[in-house]
């Protein structure tokens, strides 16, 4: 009983510390945001690695996920009469929700890992120890643009996620179902609201974008430099990242939409 | 530099216990000691990457460990490190890492930036690999171009780890008269570290021998050989017998090789 109240005790200072240091890693990474401005090439690099990179992946996931999304809703709206509202379900349903958060999850397998992979490797290779004695703060010049690229490419992934799993969705639905076209769009431009929906969904894919690198930065950094510490570093990554989407979509989901 | 009474620990395991060490300015200085006695660690308590449990590592008159960080980066600007692997950055060619220091610390020319690079690539011998990239290189051209780096901000001190292992014997020769000609030419105060005991000692000004987390003979290239300590003479001469076991502490072979297995 000792034993494990001393596994227990040990297992929880551990996670409290490794927490705390997580939090101090980021403010030095966001102390490192201004410096960036003057050399965006640094950002736009980043945003290619980790954005561009997972456009394929992207796309097709979100065209079957809206195609899914327009055969399920017509088989519970026909029930009802009310398949003209299918616009209005697949759009809502990726903008509002599948959008972000799936495309986070596949953001965190993409381009998380290779984040994570990518900083441990530079750490146990000691390029990280070299740019410290060349007097550059690898927190600056490696961890900051990955960071911030991640930010700005998480939300441009989601909407075009959305983008394309409407464009599914309608292929489904008039193409093959043959709901009314004019329907399709017109309910979907009536019902769906640009600050209610759309920009509540752009702010999950932001912070989504947020953890999700930061995780994988931070994973990649602390890693124990050998093969072993990368790998599982690697795998945490993937782990906590999309727990940490999952977890945090329900908090801004209520935090957004609990009062309607 | 100055080190004193220099103590660091990792874990259980004492690196160093009081270490004492002159570095003086302008001149060559190997530490020479066996694989494991903590020379690259020195390195890095120089660099200010690690902190000493006790004592002190004064680099230009400032207690390193003491250090701000700003402070500290703006003193390793003045300083240039080898890595013993290169650490050379995967993702820029030979080219953009020499110039890589240049690119971060100075608001030069491109046009400027070209010709430093060139001039220190050409240095080492390897103005014709600009284009390549570091996974094309082998082992000693890597630490090579990462010579050529560290030497590109032209700093004042400049600590080499382990600048000859992996050498091919031309290479070899060119690099030991390259170090020698470097800290004669640009007034370089030079740290080396290493185990290849006649390179080293062929063109060190001093010589300190650490082992077991101590200096156990110091003093030129000469007396060092004149040294009467069994130890040292083992080491200069790579005797396998002598006061330094070869063996990692173990039990007996043929009790270890009898017992059951477990």
């Amino acid at each position: 009983m000792t034993g494990f109240l001393q596994r227990l005790g040990a297992t929880t200072l551990g996670v409290t510390e490794r927490i705390g240091r997580a939090h101090l890693f980021l403010l030095h990474v966001l102390a490192g945001f201004p410096g960036l401005l003057p050399r965006f090439g640094l950002v736009m690099k980043q945003i290619y690695a980790s954005g561009v990179l997972s456009l394929l992946i992207i796309a097709v996931s979100g065209l079957f996920v809206g195609m899914v999304l327009a055969l399920q809703g017509y088989n519970t709206l026909v029930d009802f009469g009310a398949t003209e509202s299918l616009g209005v379900v697949v759009s809502l349903s990726l903008v509002r929700e599948l959008g972000p958060v799936v495309a986070a999850l596949l953001f965190a397998g993409r381009a998380g890992s290779a984040l994570t992979a990518e900083i441990g490797l530079m750490k146990a290779t000691e390029q990280l120890s070299a740019m410290e004695m060349m007097a550059v703060n690898p927190l600056h010049r490696v961890v900051a643009p990955r960071l911030l690229g991640g930010i700005i490419a998480m939300p441009l992934l989601a909407a075009i996620f959305s983008a394309v799993g409407i464009l599914g969705g309608h292929f489904v639905a008039v193409g093959l179902l043959g709901v009314d076209e004019g329907a399709f769009w017109s309910q979907m431009q009536a019902k769906v609201d640009l600050y209610e929906d759309i920009a509540n969904g752009v702010i999950k894919s932001m912070v989504f974008g947020l953890v999700v690198t930061w995780i994988a930065v931070f994973e990649g950094y602390d890693a124990v430099p050998t093969s072993e510490g990368v790998s599982r570093a690697t795998t945490r990554t993937v782990v906590h990242a999309s727990l940490a989407v999952l977890g945090l979509d329900f908090v801004l989901t209520a935090l957004m939409f609990g009062d309607e | 530099m100055r080190i004193r009474g220099l103590r660091y620990a990792r874990g259980e395991q004492v690196i160093f216990d009081g270490i004492d060490m002159d570095i003086p300015r302008g001149r060559l200085t190997a530490i020479m000691g066996p694989s494991g006695t903590g020379k690259t660690t020195l390195l890095r308590l120089i660099g200010g990457q690690l902190r000493p449990d006790a004592g002190s590592v004064e680099v230009a008159g400032q207690n390193v460990a003491r250090l701000r960080s700003k402070a500290l980066y703006r003193l390793r600007q003045r300083m240039g490190m080898l890595f013993q692997n290169g650490a050379l950055l995967t993702d820029l060619s030979v080219f953009e890492n020499v110039a890589f220091p240049l690119r971060e610390h100075t608001r030069l020319p491109e046009r400027m930036i070209r010709d430093l690079v060139l001039m220190k690539l050409h240095a080492v011998g390897l103005r014709g690999a600009r284009d390549l990239m570091p996974a094309q290189l082998s082992g000693g051209m890597a630490r090579r171009v990462a010579l050529a780096r560290a030497i590109a901000l032209d700093p004042e001190m400049v600590l080499f780890d382990e600048p000859f292992t992996g050498q091919d014997p031309i290479s070899l020769g060119v690099l030991v008269s390259l170090l020698r000609r470097l800290t004669d030419a640009l007034g370089l105060t030079s740290v080396l570290v290493s185990h290849d005991v006649q390179e080293s000692l062929s063109i060190a000004d001093y010589v300190y021998v650490i082992s077991e987390g101590q200096v156990v003979e110091r003093g030129t290239p000469a007396s060092l050989r004149q040294s009467t300590s069994p130890w040292v003479q083992q080491f200069l001469q790579g005797q396998s017998d002598g006061p330094v076991p070869f063996h990692y502490p173990a039990p007996d072979y043929r009790a270890d090789l009898l017992a059951e297995g477990s």
